[in-house]
């Protein structure tokens, strides 16, 4: 296994945490099923392509780009879709993540700009998409989300969100404004999905839309849940797992997408909760154990004590 | 292009609006009494297309036969599904979402079994019907008309079980309040194993008239979605507005396509966003209330 292989996989990884972690708002705290995101990482891709090829526009603009339309275009489909009940949502969201992906499949684009040509051409897509994500560049970006996130999903704003999940009526009778904090948790995780599109197109070298089916959206909704709902570390660690494991099972060939369905299938009976069960896992809780048993403090002080509990 | 250029286009629309009612009913069968949308349905009618496929080349079976075949072998499927996957599940009581991932998790499966254990690539099935009759003009394959014959008379007997039988009777209840109903003495887990395997029995019918109109593949879920819009469209829960969308959804996806063909596929989505906008409840679904 060259360097070069497991780089691969870990960009893929990188991107594909960023749109987990946007589902994981989505999806993990403020209970709303998507089976559409794969929409929303294929525009966010096409428009950084577009910025980064037709425009001469630099990398980052085009990441920020790609996101903020597909965040406009969340918000445009929260409006009209946030008032579904239930099933519904899940269902247009479907709906819209294969209307996307079939608008591109028959978008013609040509243009020259500056004496340069750009060209879209449907289902062949855009080629030669200049490749400028690296390992660096992803793994600086997720952990920026990730952090990002993770205030987020504590501050009051992330408290209001789990209110909905758990029970939306009586959020609502508590004085939350119930449509505002799905809206953001819709526009959030739009903004996530259209950033990682843009590293997405920039890794593979070329774009076309069969790469954005709705098994796609389909995959990172079950890493959500494998990871665990209502667990940042569990999305990482459920992402992580789930984009290696196809590649540790690359010896059996056609049927590890056998398995990964018959995974899902056991986890949905078997534990229902996700690897994480709704925990985080605590990087400074687990430090702190460690030197302290390292010191060999038999008692340890009451302040520690009381640290741990708030955490 | 006159008149009969419209009545052809209109009879290839009823052909295709019959074949998704076949696969429709069965989603909204199953919406009406466990209030999830099985995305496995499309598993069991892809099956369901290989089994005709393979009755009737490797077993040589009449059409008949095949076709029997195919309603026993999905309709086993859809029920073994329900005992190994929805069954934990319900026991449980878990919310609907976990029920549409554990769907979405045994579509992945059957898909890639299919893809792993016989191979990818599209098969033709053999030409069981390749004459076709011409009535005042009209060329109409035999194929097309024993779809429209075979849909029709299935959906009549299915519409026959659920409005004059006492199972039938019991599904009306356990669709209208499941909790009520299995506490008036209705088994719930019969009820459900009727609808799986009606559901299933109608998938594979529509498998087989799919296989022979079209091509078999694992990757059929494209068709299949659209059935499911078609649910959607009519009112899902609702066997009559099943019916009536998948009708109205073949028909006006056959005239855009005459118009513009690449065209049909984004249609459907964009009606099936409309709908959810306009009424969600589609044209013959009751309203749902929203229930603390």
């Amino acid at each position: 296994m060259s360097w070069y292989y497991i780089e691969g996989i870990l960009i893929q990884s990188c991107y594909t945490l960023l749109i987990v972690l946007g589902l994981s708002i989505l999806t993990g705290y403020t209970g709303m099923f998507s089976f559409g995101h794969a929409g929303f990482v294929c525009i966010g891709g096409y428009v950084s392509v577009i910025c980064t090829m037709a425009f001469d526009l630099p990398y980052a603009v085009g990441l920020l780009a790609g996101g903020l339309v597909s965040m406009i275009l969340g918000a445009g489909l929260g409006r009209i879709t946030l008032r579904l009940k239930g099933d519904y949502f899940c269902i247009a969201t479907l709906g819209v993540g294969e209307a996307i992906r079939l608008i591109f499949n028959n978008l013609q684009l040509n243009w020259s700009i500056n004496g340069k040509n750009f060209m879209l051409d449907g289902a062949k897509g855009i080629a030669s998409v200049p490749l400028k994500t690296t390992f660096g560049i992803s793994l600086v970006i997720v952990v920026i989300f990730v952090i990002a996130t993770s205030f987020l999903v504590n501050s009051k704003h992330g408290r209001c969100m789990l209110a909905i999940r758990e029970n939306e009526l009586a959020a609502q009778m508590s004085g939350i404004n119930t449509f505002s904090y799905k809206m953001l948790a819709m526009c959030m995780s739009a903004l996530y999905a259209g950033i990682a599109g843009g590293m997405l197109a920039h890794y593979f070298g070329y774009l076309q839309p069969k790469m954005f089916m709705m098994t796609k959206s389909t995959e990172y909704t079950i890493m959500v849940i494998f990871g665990g709902m209502g667990s940042i570390t569990g999305s990482v660690v459920g992402t992580v797992l789930l984009c290696a494991l196809p590649e540790l099972l690359r010896a059996v060939g056609d049927w590890r997408l056998v398995f990964y369905g018959l995974a899902v299938i056991v986890i949905m009976i078997v534990r229902p909760m996700g690897l994480m069960g709704g925990k985080e896992l605590r990087i400074g809780y687990y430090v702190n154990r460690l030197t302290r048993k390292l010191l060999k403090k038999s008692d340890p002080l009451p302040g520690g004590d009381e640290e741990e509990e708030a955490q | 292009m006159g008149i009969g250029y419209y009545l052809q286009q209109l009879v290839n629309g009823i052909c295709l609006g019959g074949m998704y009612a076949l696969m429709s009913v069965g989603y909204s069968l199953v919406y009406s009494i466990m209030n999830f949308s099985n995305f496995a349905h499309g598993g069991v009618i892809m099956v369901g297309a290989y089994v005709g496929y393979y009755a009737l080349t490797a077993l040589g079976c009449p059409f008949l036969i095949a076709f029997l075949l195919c309603g026993v072998g999905s309709g086993l499927l859809a029920i073994v599904i329900e005992r190994l996957v929805y069954n934990p599940l319900r026991k449980r009581h878990a919310p609907s979402l976990y029920f549409i991932i554990s769907a979405m998790g045994a579509s992945i499966f059957l898909e890639n079994f299919v893809i792993a254990s016989i191979d990818g690539t599209p098969r033709n099935y053999p030409a069981v019907f390749a004459n076709s009759i011409s009535i005042g003009g009209l060329s109409l394959g035999i194929d097309s008309l024993l779809m429209i014959i075979v849909s029709a008379a299935a959906l009549l007997i299915l519409m026959f079980i659920i409005q004059k039988t006492k199972i039938g009777l019991a599904i009306r209840a356990c669709s209208y309040n499941e909790r009520a109903s299995t506490l008036m003495g209705v088994n719930g887990d019969l009820v459900i194993f009727t609808v799986f395997l009606m559901g299933g029995i109608l998938a594979g019918f529509a498998g087989i008239l799919y296989g022979m109109r079209f091509i078999v593949k694992p990757t059929i879920g494209q068709v299949t979605n659209k059935s499911f819009v078609a649910a959607v469209f009519g009112g899902l829960g609702s066997l009559p507005g099943a019916i009536l969308g998948s009708l109205l959804l073949g028909i006006m996806e056959i005239f855009v396509a005459s118009w513009n063909s690449t065209l049909r596929d984004l249609f459907v989505y964009a009606l099936l966003i409309l709908v959810l906008v306009v009424k969600p409840s589609g044209l013959m679904g009751k309203v749902t209330e929203d229930k603390a």
